[in-house]
């Protein structure tokens, strides 16, 4: 067993890990953070996606001793309370998910893209960003739609909020 | 995954030491192939050295004659280095094209050479440019590097420590992706120089990434796209597979190779 201590969504927490341990099982089982979902298990689906310092990672291709001493980011870690993000919020508003099994993974990889590449996003930059997260519902193109709407609404707070 | 042991030393020495400590001891750096790798129980090492807490293996330097990345060095901050968009600009080029965001924002340059994936990315860069691999012990020519499918000249205790490349070429990297994987189906890496002219070719090679010579020949004569027109890469030595016969990936290569050469000629 190895001792590891991090933040998750803020709050600092430590455990005892076999060095196995992936970091999704790690916030999954241990930590009981559900919402960070194992899809294919195999680097392929982006249903794991959560961030490491910031940037998108696949949680089922990285172990939880790697993730020792940094800071996770998950989906339970982004609204505010009972308001939704404004990236959720425009999930919800433009039907960007059906049966919402790949929608943490595409919200924390679509939070990735706008920290990247800002809140004015193109459909060709938002459908190549998505390249490593699957769908099987929606055909993608609500997805993208809430993608780019999410990503003006937090340009928008932002600026609200430098105001 | 079987069970082993982890370490994240903090210093180089360290880790060489860690390395030698044990039986079937392997580095760790971005994961993105050796987790898979473990999570099927292809390999069972005893313990991982995980590199990622050694600074200097991350840097990225720009010199009068090279380009130096480290092992470390993650594909998206390669993809987004100022100093590599200066310096080879098409390496950037090629960092942005290795899978999707997140195996960028963790895969390394360190880990897919030391990997040699024959659809990989990276190795026809490195042969392309006439990269030099820095390791542990030694300094090693990329042309003796790659030695065959999975395989390299590295020792199972030497470390790459940073991978060098000629600046000054004009290059540019054309790459088929396959639509699930986004590995390279057929990848083009040409590079000119004072008349010389190199195309490495990845995905396609049997034996993994390999210089296409007839290429190379035809464009010092003629560095133009149409100079590649009456060549056919012999689909003998091309891997076949379901997502595309030898015929047509000798073919992909062919016009990836032209549209490399019409990017630096235009
Ligand atoms: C979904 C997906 C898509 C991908 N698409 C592409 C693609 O399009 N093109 C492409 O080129 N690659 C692709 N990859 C592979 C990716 O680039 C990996 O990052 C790379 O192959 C391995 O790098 P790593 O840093 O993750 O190494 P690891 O997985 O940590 O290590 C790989 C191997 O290299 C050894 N090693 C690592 N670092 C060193 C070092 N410094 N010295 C000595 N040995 C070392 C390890 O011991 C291990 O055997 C993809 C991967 C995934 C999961
Ligand atoms: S569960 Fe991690 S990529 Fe599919
Ligand atoms: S909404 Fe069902 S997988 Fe995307």
């Amino acid at each position: 067993m190895t001792q590891i201590a991090m933040t998750v969504n803020g709050r600092a927490v430590s455990a005892d890990v076999e060095p196995r341990t992936l970091l999704v099982q790690f916030l999954r089982e241990n930590l009981l953070l559900t919402g960070t979902h194992v899809g294919c298990d195999t680097s392929q689906c982006g249903a794991c996606v959560v961030h490491l310092d910031g940037a998108a990672v696949k949680s089922c291709t990285m172990l939880a001793v790697q993730a020792d001493g940094h800071a996770v980011t998950t989906i339970e870690g982004i609204a505010d309370g009972a308001t939704l993000h404004p990236m959720q919020e425009a999930f919800r508003e433009h039907h960007g998910l059906q049966c919402g099994f790949c929608t943490p993974g595409m919200i924390m990889t679509a939070l990735d893209l706008v920290a990247h590449h800002g809140a004015d996003l193109d459909e060709p930059t938002i459908r190549a960003h998505l390249d490593g997260n699957l769908c099987r519902c929606t055909g993608y193109h609500n997805i993208v739609k809430a993608v780019e709407a999410g990503a003006k609404s937090m340009g928008s707070a932002l600026k609200h909020a430098a105001e | 995954m079987y069970a082993f042991d982890y370490q994240r030393p903090a210093g180089l020495d360290e880790a060489l030491a860690a390395l030698r400590a044990g039986e079937d001891v392997k580095v760790l750096a971005g994961g993105q192939t050796l987790l898979p790798t473990l999570k099927q129980r292809l390999a069972q090492p005893s313990a991982l050295v995980d590199l990622a807490a050694i600074p200097e293996l991350s840097r990225i330097e720009h010199g009068p004659y090279f380009l130096t990345i480290g092992a470390m060095a993650r594909h998206a901050e390669v993809a987004a280095s100022p100093m590599v968009a200066e310096a080879i600009p098409a390496l950037a080029e090629l960092a942005g094209l290795i899978g999707d965001p997140a195996v960028r924002n963790r895969g390394t340059i360190g880990g897919s050479i030391a990997n040699n994936d024959p659809t990989a990315d990276y190795p026809a860069a490195c042969l392309a440019l006439g990269a030099t691999v820095v390791t542990s012990t030694r300094r090693i020519a990329a042309e003796d590097f790659f030695t065959g499918l999975f395989e390299t000249a590295l020792a199972e205790d030497e470390v790459i420590l940073a991978v060098e490349f000629p600046v000054g070429a004009r290059a540019a990297y054309r790459k088929f992706r396959n639509p699930a994987s986004r590995y390279a189906m057929a990848g083009v890496f040409v590079a000119a120089r004072d008349g010389e002219v190199r195309v490495a070719v990845t995905g396609a090679g049997q034996g993994g990434v390999f210089r296409w010579n007839d290429a190379e020949a035809a464009l010092s004569a003629d560095f133009s796209p149409a100079a590649l027109d009456g060549l056919t890469l012999d689909p003998s030595d091309v891997m076949a597979d379901l997502h595309g016969s030898a015929e047509y990936r000798a073919q992909l290569v062919k016009v990836m190779a032209k549209r490399a050469v019409a990017a630096i000629a235009s």
